[in-house]
């Protein structure tokens, strides 16, 4: 968990990925949303377990139902086991770790890699993934 | 298809056992219904004979076929029902004789083997032996109402009479056929009269005042009636067709005569055959619907079990299933069945339940007789005046359910079982969703009715959510969710499923004993019930937010608590209401709608500065549309400069205390009304509950502040208050109850108190006031004994517990200002200064509002081209 990593800007590419936005931006248990080139990305900080960490989960923040941008916003909690975000607007439930909407089976939202970078939260693209 | 003459031998390229079903009636064509769905129908060479030439028709609204309906609107399935599902349909192709001993039936047509036999033959009216005028032309005189081509004989009865000034159609029998018959008449353009043999109409089903009441409300329909008539003899009329001559020496002319004077079992051919028959006629079935020959089963009208003949549809049904489990191997027996009715005669509301006559030993009867209306009511009670056994009802169907479930689910009585028949503006006890009747709508977003719920319940649906899905309720704009959930539990508990009332997953308690527990235990964070009392790891939205809705109740800590924040519902955790596109209401409580032009100028400049639509609400405040997330702080910091505090429009809590202008100007007023309203305000704002709280207090009778539609109301009299509670406006509006009269202000405060802490703690999740006490055993006098008599001893800890809350007050929106951790959250994007840029205004009467899709569309055009 130590870092070495340097304050740097929001959206700057680092080693790991492309920065988004640090660990005191996050709020846990619950989401933020953050701005990635015109892309809305509603970051979720879910308390693993025992351990101090936290789980990252990015889903978009444009909810399907309603068309306002608000996922972000909504609840965090579990349903059969699964990890989900209520909207806040018609109340409808999408899986954390692949975006599928639980009463809809049509509906999924975008979901994109997210780790830490020290106190960085990075967006892991493609290739960085690869060489991981 | 048939070979006369010889052994037919239908399904002849089969080696299956052959089963005949004789008549294709409603039960006949039901029992085919439950071998088609248990699949029996494919182990089976299924033949069916009807004696009639239509397929199965539904009997029970044949009345329709004079009101426009055909016979193939009647018709329970399609042509090719039977075709398709392999069943060999005879139609117009009666059964003569049954050979026992040969297996065999002989029709009109030919002669078939089978091996087992289902006798569905159901009934035929009765003609009493009244010797009646020899016609050579179809007569007139001995028609009856049971069949379509009943129907047909009568119509054409009637139009042979055009030319006739007067056409006088009479119906022997005043029961409930009679009385459909005499309609049908009506609606072909004859007068219409009713001859009964008993004193009073519908004599099963009714008792002699319940007759009476009909009676006068089916001649105010101009339907002539006439009571204790026996008809001697039918001769030829002077001005009309018939005379009837009766035993009392009067007499009445008439053109044609419908004989409704009962039914009776067909049981020719059983007769015939040999089979067990009682004394007054029907084939005599055992609990497993077998007759006295092992091979044949009877069921449905023709039918006779524990010496009763059921002449309605439900029981025949219940049979129907009884032998097609038995064909497939699971046999449930049947065990008699429920009598109780409830009809429209003529338009008007007829209702009978079990007792109806209190022929139970001790029973004790409440009877409400309306005369101006004609309206009557009776309750049967037991002796120990503990259980409903029985009830009549006349012209008014509404209380029929309610009074129903108490006799078939032997509810215990409400303290006054009376309440149960009075007119029910007085607030009377209703059984929550229960009294609803059948046709109240549920969804106004997607018209579901209460009758299409309780099919899709009665279909299998066993969650809330398969019962969305199928119905559709509730998932517009999700307003009738707490109504859909009472309706479906008391749906399921009608029928005997248990109903899960866990909150939810992570929680098998109800709301209630949640808090119960918190409180009892001292807990004061979710993390901490959760671990002690919950499942999984996380909690969910529906019991995070209930949980932080008890500590706070309980506590009230700011919900800006961190340990608070990830619990509320997106609302209470900006402090605000979302709105559709993602933005957010700002409301600034307004105590009692009173405010000084300075205050007016500084909302004023506020939503001019942010650019916020702006509208007087229904609960005398000013509400902001419009601010995005970022511009909350800014917007809040500059309303609490002006001296504003949140209106808490975003939580289940204090809303407003409506106001009317009171005695200070209003020259009718008797107490200061805007006063009372600050006071009430100020004390309660802040606090959570359930489900939100609305309050009003009026100066005088008048009534201008509506105080009897709200959660607490208040009415101002020459002496000091009077207090209402549990009224209710939105979607099922209920008037609140005098709860007490003549309170000086402290007494009026602490009763308030009270009131509204024993809810707090007993109330259901989302429940409000109205519902709550709609399902308060005991009703509104235990609420009395409870707050006002102290019957629990509560009412000094009810007290201290609000004052304990209302020391706590701070307003959220000062308190999150103050700290730069919690403004945190107040941000669109953590990593960007930039508003969300799809959301997109446009100009509308001088004010900003949201654009709509098309309208977005186009201004994209604009932009690209
Ligand atoms: C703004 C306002 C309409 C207006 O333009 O006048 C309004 C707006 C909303 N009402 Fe209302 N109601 C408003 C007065 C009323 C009234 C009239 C009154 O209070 O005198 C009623 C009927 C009275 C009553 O509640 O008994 C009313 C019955 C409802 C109901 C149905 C409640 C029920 O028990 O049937 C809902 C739905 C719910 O609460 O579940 C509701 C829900 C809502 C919500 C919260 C729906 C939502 O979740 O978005 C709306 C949000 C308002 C916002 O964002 O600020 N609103 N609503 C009124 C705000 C009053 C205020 O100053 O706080
Ligand atoms: C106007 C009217 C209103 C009613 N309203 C209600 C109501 O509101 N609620 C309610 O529950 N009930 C009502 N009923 C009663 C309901 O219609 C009957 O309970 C139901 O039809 C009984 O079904 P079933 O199959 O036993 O008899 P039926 O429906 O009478 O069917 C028997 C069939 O068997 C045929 N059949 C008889 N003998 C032979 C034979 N030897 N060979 C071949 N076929 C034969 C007959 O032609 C007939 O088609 C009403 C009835 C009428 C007439
Ligand atoms: S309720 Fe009575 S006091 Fe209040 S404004 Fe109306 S008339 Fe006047
Ligand atoms: S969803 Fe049912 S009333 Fe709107």
């Amino acid at each position: 968990m130590s870092t070495t990593a340097t304050a740097s800007a929001s959206g700057e590419r680092t080693k790991a990925g492309i920065r988004l936005c640090t660990r005191q931006d996050l709020v846990p248990n619950s989401g933020v949303v953050a701005w990635h080139e015109g892309s809305q990305i509603a970051v979720f900080a879910i308390p693993a377990g025992a351990s101090t960490d936290l789980e990252l989960y990015a889903v978009d923040n444009h909810d399907p139902f309603s068309g306002a941008n608000v996922i972000g916003r909504g609840i965090v909690g579990e349903l059969g086991g699964e990890l989900v975000v209520a909207s806040p607007i018609y109340k409808q439930h999408f899986r954390l770790r692949d975006g599928q909407c639980v009463e809809d089976e049509s509906r999924r939202l975008r979901c994109w890699p997210l780790a830490f970078d020290g106190d960085d939260v990075v967006l892991l693209q493609e290739d960085s993934i690869v060489r991981a | 298809m048939n070979a006369p003459d010889n052994l037919t031998a239908p399904h002849s390229d089969t080696a299956l056992p052959r089963l005949i079903v004789i008549g294709n009636g409603m039960v006949g064509h039901y029992f085919l219904e439950q071998l088609i769905e248990t699949g029996v129908h494919r182990r089976l060479a299924v033949t069916v004979f009807g004696e009639e030439r239509h397929r199965a028709y539904d009997r029970v609204h044949l009345s329709e076929y004079f009101g426009g309906r055909d016979a193939d609107s009647l018709s329970l399935s399609e042509s090719d029902y039977c075709d398709l599902n392999g069943i060999e349909l005879h139609l117009d192709e009666a059964v003569t004789a049954i050979d026992r001993e040969a297996k065999r039936v002989t029709t009109t047509r030919g002669e078939y083997a089978y091996d087992q036999l289902v006798l569905a033959t159901g009934s035929y009216p009765f003609v009493p032996p009244i010797p009646t005028l020899e016609e050579t032309t179809e007569s007139h005189a001995a028609l009856v109402y049971r069949t379509l081509d009943d129907l047909d004989r009568i119509r054409n009865a009637a139009e042979s009479l055009a030319e006739r000034d007067i056409r006088r159609g009479v119906v022997v029998g005043g029961g409930l056929l009679g009385l459909e018959a005499a309609n049908a008449l009506k609606s072909l353009g004859l007068e219409a009269h009713v001859v009964e043999f008993a004193p009073r109409l519908m004599p099963v089903q009714l008792d002699d005042q319940g007759g009476d009441a009909l009676r006068r409300q089916i001649e105010a329909l101009g339907v002539a009636v006439h009571v204790e008539r026996a008809t001697t003899e039918i001769v030829k009329g002077e001005t009309h067709r018939y005379r009837m001559n009766f035993a009392d020496g009067e007499w009445l002319e008439t053109d044609l005569v419908v004989f409704s004077a009962g039914i009776r079992p067909q049981d020719r051919l059983a007769r015939e055959s040999g089979l067990a028959i009682g004394e007054r006629g029907g084939v005599v079935i055992d609990e497993t619907c077998h007759t006295s020959d092992p091979d044949i089963f009877a069921i449905g009208e023709c039918a006779l079990w524990n010496g009763q003949i059921f002449g309605l549809v439900a029981p025949g049904y219940t049979m129907a299933r009884t032998v097609a489990g038995c064909l497939s191997g699971t046999c449930e027996p049947f065990s008699g069945a429920d009598m109780s009715t409830k009809l429209k005669l003529l338009g008007v509301d007829v209702g009978s339940i079990g007792d109806a006559h209190a022929r139970t030993e001790g029973a004790v009867s409440y009877r409400f007789i309306d005369e101006a209306g004609h309206g009557y009511r009776r309750l049967v009670v037991s002796a120990d005046g503990k259980r409903a056994i029985g009830a009549v009802l006349v012209g008014d169907n509404s209380y029929y359910d309610t009074l129903l479930q108490y006799v078939q689910n032997a509810i215990k009585l409400p303290a006054d079982p009376a309440s149960l028949i009075l007119p029910q503006s007085e607030g009377t006890p209703l059984l929550g969703a229960d009294a609803l009747p059948e046709t109240a709508t549920i969804c106004s977003c997607h018209n579901v009715s209460k009758g299409a719920i309780c099919q899709a319940v009665e279909g299998g649906c066993s969650d809330l959510s398969a019962l969305k899905a199928e119905t559709k309720a509730s998932t517009g704009c999700g307003g009738c969710t707490a109504l859909l959930k009472q309706v479906f539990e008391h749906e399921l508990e009608s029928r005997g499923i248990e109903v899960d009332r866990s909150l939810c997953e992570h929680f098998a308690y109800t709301r209630q004993e949640l808090y119960g527990i918190v409180r009892v235990e001292g807990i004061r964070s979710f993390e901490a019930l959760h671990e002690r009392h919950g499942k999984g790891h996380l909690g969910c939205d529906i019991c995070k937010p209930a949980v932080a809705s008890i500590l706070a109740s309980c506590w009230n800590e700011p919900i800006m608590e961190p340990s608070l924040v990830p619990l509320q519902d997106t609302n209470d955790t900006f402090m605000a209401n979302m709105q559709k596109n993602g933005t957010y209401s700002v409301v600034p409580r307004i105590p009692g709608g009173e405010i000084t032009p300075d205050k007016l100028i500084a909302i004023g400049a506020v939503a001019k500065k942010y650019d916020l639509y702006t509208k007087i609400t229904g609960g005398q405040r000013i509400d902001l549309f419009g601010a995005q997330l970022h511009e909350l702080p800014e917007i809040w910091s500059e309303l609490i400069e002006a001296g504003f505090e949140t209106g808490h429009a975003y939580g289940k809590s204090t809303r407003t205390v409506k106001s009317c202008v009171g005695n200070t100007w209003c020259r009718y007023g008797v107490q200061d009304s805007v006063a009372m309203a600050l006071t009430i305000e100020n004390r309660y704002k802040g606090l959570r509950s359930p489900h939100k709280l609305k309050f009003a207090v009026s100066g005088c009778t008048r009534e201008c502040a509506e105080a009897q539609s709200k959660d607490v109301g208040v009415i101002a009299t020459e002496h000091g208050w009077n207090l209402y509670v549990c009224g209710n406006g939105g979607m099922r509006p209920r008037h609140a109850e005098l709860f007490a009269t003549d309170l000086d202000d402290e007494t009026l405060l602490k009763t308030i108190d009270r009131f509204l802490m024993f809810y707090i703690r007993t109330a259901d999740r989302l429940q409000r006031t109205s519902v709550w006490r709609e399902n308060l055993d005991g009703g509104l006098d235990y609420l009395k004994q409870v707050v006002l008599e102290d019957s629990l001893g509560l009412g000094d800890e009810l007290e201290t517990q609000m004052q304990h809350v209302v020391d706590q007050y701070e307003c959220e929106w000062a308190g999150a200002l103050k700290d730069p951790e919690k403004l945190k959250r107040f941000r669109t994007f953590v990593n960007d200064k930039r508003a969300d840029p799809d959301i997109i205004a446009v100009s509308e009467r001088d004010q900003p509002r949201p654009a709509r899709p098309e309208e977005i569309a186009s201004l994209a055009v604009e932009v690209t081209s």
